[in-house]
């Protein structure tokens, strides 16, 4: 439990786990960073321990530590990881091999990367166990057999003679955490196992490992940076950041009285702050009808019509494959439909891009998900910013860089950052140069491909605000690319939800996100975690219910 | 970066391009005899009055290396930096282009570079006339379709990166596009294919001289003094073996340098920079 | 030649997901793409072909590139020759020839005849093996090269024979001791190695072994009749050098090769598996090293066969690069167009095999959904 500090008798004790890492920069001499510092915690036997934090914050190098293993150039430098009260750092590399696939096992967050390709998946789940002598082949496969139905696998008799290329990313995962559990391990560490999934498929792979380890009585170390997945599993949560302890304590002390800024901060559940406008203002963007594909025939949109009056944010909402991102291709002109129109305030755009006047492009500006890929790393901010300014108004000289500083100035960074190359900002800095650049041409609309799906959930958070001070200073109008509900709610004035290519609802944010819905949207609301406890449960059980009722 | 960064390795290879560049530019000033001046009789052993020796034909070897350098280096360069411009140009408007020319360029390529340089060059060379810019023309043709395969796979990697998608959104031009926002991106690894795109041509133009179809006698070339000397290997001379090792010494040294130019691209790109 | 060494020859690059993780929009352009070029031709069988059997799709893609390869540099070599300026009378004659020597000796060689006549009798003849005659020595070429041809590969295949476990062998010990000292000698010799022209290493080794030491013999001449192990010790020299020319080149590439396996993620889980050193590296980093060191192997062959011009030269052996050379010098143009056509179909030939060994030891079409 968070407050015994002393040696307990606890499955695994970490006591001031301390990790460097040395990298080796080009033209320095190498450097030693400190990923990880003075971190201790337990796990009981049975229990589990989430451990949350953003990006960076040393997570997985700390659940890592628990098979004594280092990624990449980390080392564990300092402390002692106790398992069963032996510190596995002491051992031998016979030893840790005696730990590691037998003791405790790993679920790693891509298992379409972990698997090797070359062998069959029932052969990859049993193979630690027989290596082990844990057990015996025929009794493995007996496990494995168990353990596909206790995951809920499709045809698990037959399941393992497939290989990892042929099953879906979701029925990977969940295989890996066969994998995990076939050797009955005392221990597993889940790396994000379903940060790479999307919402629908992660509420039953989150299920289905609840339900594991429940059920095989297995301690785990669940790695996330999502609060609310992690209140779903979790006994215990340690909030990390920096690679230090931020706050330790039973998952329902997190959650409903955090002592932390920090951790108050990632509890607290997104405000609506845009009150929904009304659809009487014209209408800038019309999208009537429109269908696409790639060249080769395969589809990807299947007539798709929405609108957007002036001045309003449309959000967009669907997983990945729905064809969200196709429809901002198509009305970019990237991707010229094959049937429909694309109207902007009034009049029809050109199909396609090389179409487009130079002041059709410049009304229609684009903010992307990754801002590090979205800007050219040897330009310097100024040059990003000022790239439009010339290009559109023709300004130059002192006229140019007047104008980037007010732009700046609108996105809350100082002069300083002028002549600075992106490789030298930070994740959320690196979006708000990326909104000035968009902002420089005066557009009237703006395009946002999640632009903060990428970022931590306070950069993000302050993103969204900038964004919305924005649209009340210049009246721009949005269409904002999510799959994340909570932002939808936040932001937008009109919601369509994407399914498969399809539109599958459309209309003000109050009425597509309020009963009764259509079964899609339903499930789509349903999966998405919240930030209370025992959310899971009740879904699945509002889920058996339906389907008894059926 | 600073100097003190740049392994041993480089430095070697810096300063032995140095030394042939030097060779190269001042050959009257460093050799002490003419090119194609008789000063003696024939492989005269090293030392004595020849600090190398004499050629088959009583010259001295020396000064022969000295303006050989001159004569190799500069259609090596020379072919290289026809075969970069044109292979560049290429590649780069079939990977901003894309589409029919992309697809017509990158066809006719392969089937280009489905014949072995070699072979390809010795078939041409059979039938067009002995002449320098012919040659250079030739070696430079033929190289360029390997530079047109890594320039299109270079262009290709930074022109699907959302920075050159953001600016064609923004109307920009094709210039604009190849020269300020794919260029800079790609210059690392373009001056290491450089670098390596050198050293080929080096060895290939030594190939061409020493099976006879190269550079002409009585110019005096790496690969040429080869073929010339040959004959004295039986006799134990080893006259054949100075500009031999010249040729080496030169394409030993560029790919040191090249080699440090990749494993500093690779780092930057953020891998550890082995393979 | 050896800076370039061998590269991945005419194009056809497998896409890496082929038939995989295919995901709608992207995944799906890739897996179809294949099709979308011969579909409208073969229609929906062969749709459903590529769908359903993937694998024999690919490879029967990949032969009948070559074919159509073939042909094109075929065409390339007579017909792009004959377009490039200069005749062939003139410059057979030498310059001061009369204008009735000219007319003759055109007619003679044929050349008065179109060139689509031309081109299509020299293509029949190729296709069952007959060359047409030398200029020079009035010969029937074809017989000329069965000799020869034989002599080259001969060359080719003991060179082969050395160097690929030798390669392998050193590229798994740069590997295992990777970034430590015996990487790193491995590394700065295969570095130098890769910079030596190979007539350079050819005559140095015939200064030392054959001169100096005297154990070796120089030139390296063989003739009909002549007994195995004679012939053996005559291209023991010729060997040598092709295989140093060789070796740095084949053993980089494994290395790269390998080392790619080795820090993939697959690796890492069976290392948290707790397995032994030698269960990963046979049972997870092998079965998937094995294609990309096959494809090393097939490229430095075809590289080899080029290689064998210059060494035959240097060590004045009767092979099919030799005469080709000499062919050159002459202006012979009939031996010239044989031997590179010959020359040509090898190297695309193996650079079809390294493709084909590639798409078949991909586990993902050889097991498709």
């Amino acid at each position: 439990m968070p407050e015994t500090s002393s040696a307990t008798s606890g499955l695994l004790s970490v006591r001031n786990l301390k990790i460097e890492a040395t990298s080796y920069p080009p033209g320095e001499p190498p450097k030693t960073v400190t990923l990880v510092e003075d971190v201790s915690f337990d796990v009981e036997k049975g229990k589990v321990l989430g451990l949350i934090g953003e990006s960076g914050a040393g997570k997985s190098t700390i659940g890592l530590s628990a098979l004594a293993y280092g990624r990449g150039g980390a080392s564990i430098t300092g402390g002692q990881v106790l398992l069963n009260g032996k510190d596995i750092l002491a051992l031998d590399r016979n030893g840790i091999r005696g730990i590691r696939g037998c003791k405790v096992c790993y679920v790693a967050q891509s298992a379409a990367a972990a698997f090797n390709p070359a062998h069959k998946l029932g052969e990859q789940v049993i193979e630690a166990s027989l290596r082990h002598r844990i057990m015996s082949r025929a009794e493995a496969e007996k496990r494995a057999l168990y353990l596909f139905q206790v995951l809920g696998l499709p045809n698990p008799e037959s399941f393992g003679d497939r290989y990892p290329h042929q099953v879906s990313g979701g029925q990977l995962q969940r295989a890996m955490t066969a994998m995990a559990l076939c050797p009955n391990p005392e221990l597993i560490v889940f790396d994000e196992p379903t940060t790479a999934l999307d919402v629908t498929t992660q509420i039953d792979v989150l299920a289905a490992i609840k339900h594991a380890i429940e059920e095989t009585h297995t301690a785990a170390l669940y790695i996330t940076h999502d609060l609310a997945v992690v209140a779903q599993i979790s006994d215990d949560i340690m909030v990390l950041r920096h690679g230090k302890t931020v706050e330790y304590g039973t998952t329902s002390q997190i959650i409903e009285a955090p002592r932390e800024d920090y951790t108050r901060a990632l509890v607290s559940v997104r405000q609506t702050k845009r009150k929904e406008a009304g659809d009487q203002s014209d209408r800038l963007l019309d999208i009537e009808h429109v269908s696409a594909g790639y060249s080769n025939g395969f589809k990807v949109l299947h007539d798709v019509s929405m609108h957007l009056p002036k001045g309003q944010t449309l959000a967009i909402v669907g997983e990945s494959g729905s064809g969200k991102s196709t429809l901002a291709r198509v009305i970019t002109g990237l991707l010229p439909p094959s049937e429909g129109r694309v109207t902007f305030d009034g009049k029809e755009l050109p199909k396609a891009l090389s179409a487009r006047t130079k002041e059709e492009l410049r009304r229609v500006q684009m903010i992307y998900q990754m801002a590090d890929t979205a800007m050219n790393p040897r330009q310097t901010v100024r040059d990003i910013i000022g790239r439009p300014i010339s290009f559109y108004y023709g300004l130059h000289g002192a006229k140019k860089t007047e104008r980037v500083r007010q732009l700046l100035d609108q996105i809350e960074m100082g002069d300083g950052f002028l002549d600075r190359y992106p490789a030298e900002l930070s994740g959320g800095q690196k979006q708000r140069v990326a909104i000035a650049r968009a902002l420089a041409a005066k557009p009237e609309l703006i395009l946002c491909d999640e632009p903060t799906s990428a970022l931590d959930p306070l950069v993000a958070e302050g993103i969204l605000n900038l964004l919305l001070k924005l649209q009340e200073e210049t009246a721009v109008s949005y269409v904002f690319i999510t799959h994340d509900i909570a932002i939808v709610r936040a932001i937008a004035d009109s919601v369509a939800v994407m399914h498969r290519g399809k539109l599958v609802r459309f209309g003000p944010k109050s009425k597509v996100l309020s009963p009764p819905f259509d079964d899609y949207t339903d499930l789509l609301l349903k999966s998405v975690p919240e930030m209370e406890l025992g959310w899971l449960e009740k879904v699945l059980a509002s889920r058996r219910m339906e389907s008894a009722g059926n | 970066m600073n100097l003190r960064s740049i392994p041993l390795s480089a430095w070697i290879g810096m300063i032995g391009i140095a030394l042939a560049l030097i060779c190269a530019l001042f050959a009257p000033f460093i050799a002490p005899f003419g090119e194609r001046e008789v000063v003696g009789d024939i492989w005269l052993p090293m030392g004595g009055d020849f600090l190398l020796g004499t050629d088959n034909l009583g010259r001295d070897l020396f000064s022969r290396l000295v303006y050989g350098a001159r004569t190799t280096i500069f259609v090596a360069l020379a072919a290289t930096v026809i075969s970069f411009s044109l292979g560049m140009l290429l590649s780069f408007t079939a990977a901003v282009t894309g589409g029919l020319v992309d697809q017509l360029f990158s066809r006719f390529n392969d089937l280009m570079m489905a014949i072995p340089t070699l072979i390809f060059a010795l078939v041409v060379l059979a039938v067009l006339p002995q002449q320098l810019w012919i040659l250079i023309l030739v070696m430079a043709v033929l190289d360029s379709t390997r530079v047109f395969r890594i320039g299109r796979a270079v262009a290709l990697d930074v022109a699907v990166m959302e920075f050159v998608e953001a600016a064609r959104l923004r109307g920009e031009g094709t210039g604009w596009i190849i020269f300020r926002e794919i260029l800079p991106n790609t210059l690392s690894p373009l001056l290491a294919e450089f670098g390596l795109r050198f050293a080929f041509s080096i060895l290939f133009l030594s190939t061409l001289s020493f099976l006879g179809l190269g550079i002409q006698p009585p110019a005096a070339d790496w690969g040429g003094m080869v073929k010339d000397n040959k004959d004295g290997i039986i006799f134990g001379i080893s006259a054949a073996l100075v500009p031999g090792a010249a040729i080496a010494g030169l394409a030993i040294c560029v790919n040191l340098v090249v080699d440090w130019l990749m494993k500093r691209t690779s780092s930057l790109k953020g891998g550890r920079g082995d393979a | 030649m050896a800076a370039l060494g061998p590269d991945t020859g005419p194009a056809l690059t497998i896409p890496k997901d082929a038939g995989g993780e295919s995901l709608p929009p992207s995944g799906a352009a890739t897996a179809t793409t294949g099709s979308a070029a011969t579909g409208d031709v073969t229609g929906s069988f062969w749709h459903r072909f590529t769908l359903g059997r993937p694998l024999a799709a690919l490879i029967i893609q990949r032969l009948g590139l070559s074919v159509g390869l073939l042909f094109a540099v075929s065409l390339m070599i007579f017909g792009g020759v004959e377009a490039l300026p200069g005749d062939f009378a003139t410059t057979y004659l030498g310059q001061s020839a009369t204008p009735q020597a000219v007319e003759n000796i055109r007619k003679d060689l044929g050349l008065d005849r179109p060139l689509t006549e031309r081109y299509l009798s020299w293509l029949g003849g190729a296709v069952q093996g007959d060359f047409g005659t030398s200029w020079a020595s009035r010969n029937s070429v074809s017989e000329q090269i069965g000799n020869r041809l034989g002599n080259s590969l001969f060359l080719a295949f003991f060179a082969a024979i050395v160097s690929v476990p030798l390669a392998v062998a050193l590229g798994m010990l740069a590997v295992q001791f990777r970034n430590r000292l015996p990487d790193r000698i491995i590394n700065v010799v295969s570095l130098a190695a890769i910079s030596l022209p190979e007539f350079f290493v050819g005559y140095l080794l015939i200064l030392f072994f054959a001169v100096q030491m005297g154990v070796a013999t120089f030139p390296a001449t063989v003739y009909d009749g002549m007994g195995f192990t004679d012939r053996l010790s005559a291209i023991a020299l010729p060997v040598a050098t092709l295989v140093l020319v060789v070796l740095a080149h084949m053993m980089r590439m494994t290395r790269a090769a390998i080392l790619n396996v080795m820090s993939s993620a697959y690796v890492e889980t069976a290392e948290l598996k707790g397995l032994g050193a030698f269960r990963i590296i046979a049972r997870h980093a092998a079965p998937n090293a094995v294609a990309p060191v096959i494809n090393v192997i097939a490229l430095n062959l075809a590289y080899l066969v080029v290689g064998v011009v210059v060494v035959e030269v240097v060590f004045v052996y009767p092979g099919m690069g030799q005469y080709m050379v000499d062919a050159v010098t002459v202006r012979d143009m009939p031996v010239v167009q044989a031997c590179g056509l010959i020359f040509a179909a090898f190297y695309i030939f193996l650079n079809m095999a390294a493709d084909i060994l590639a798409i078949l030891a991909n586990p993902r079409l050889r097991h498709p959904r």
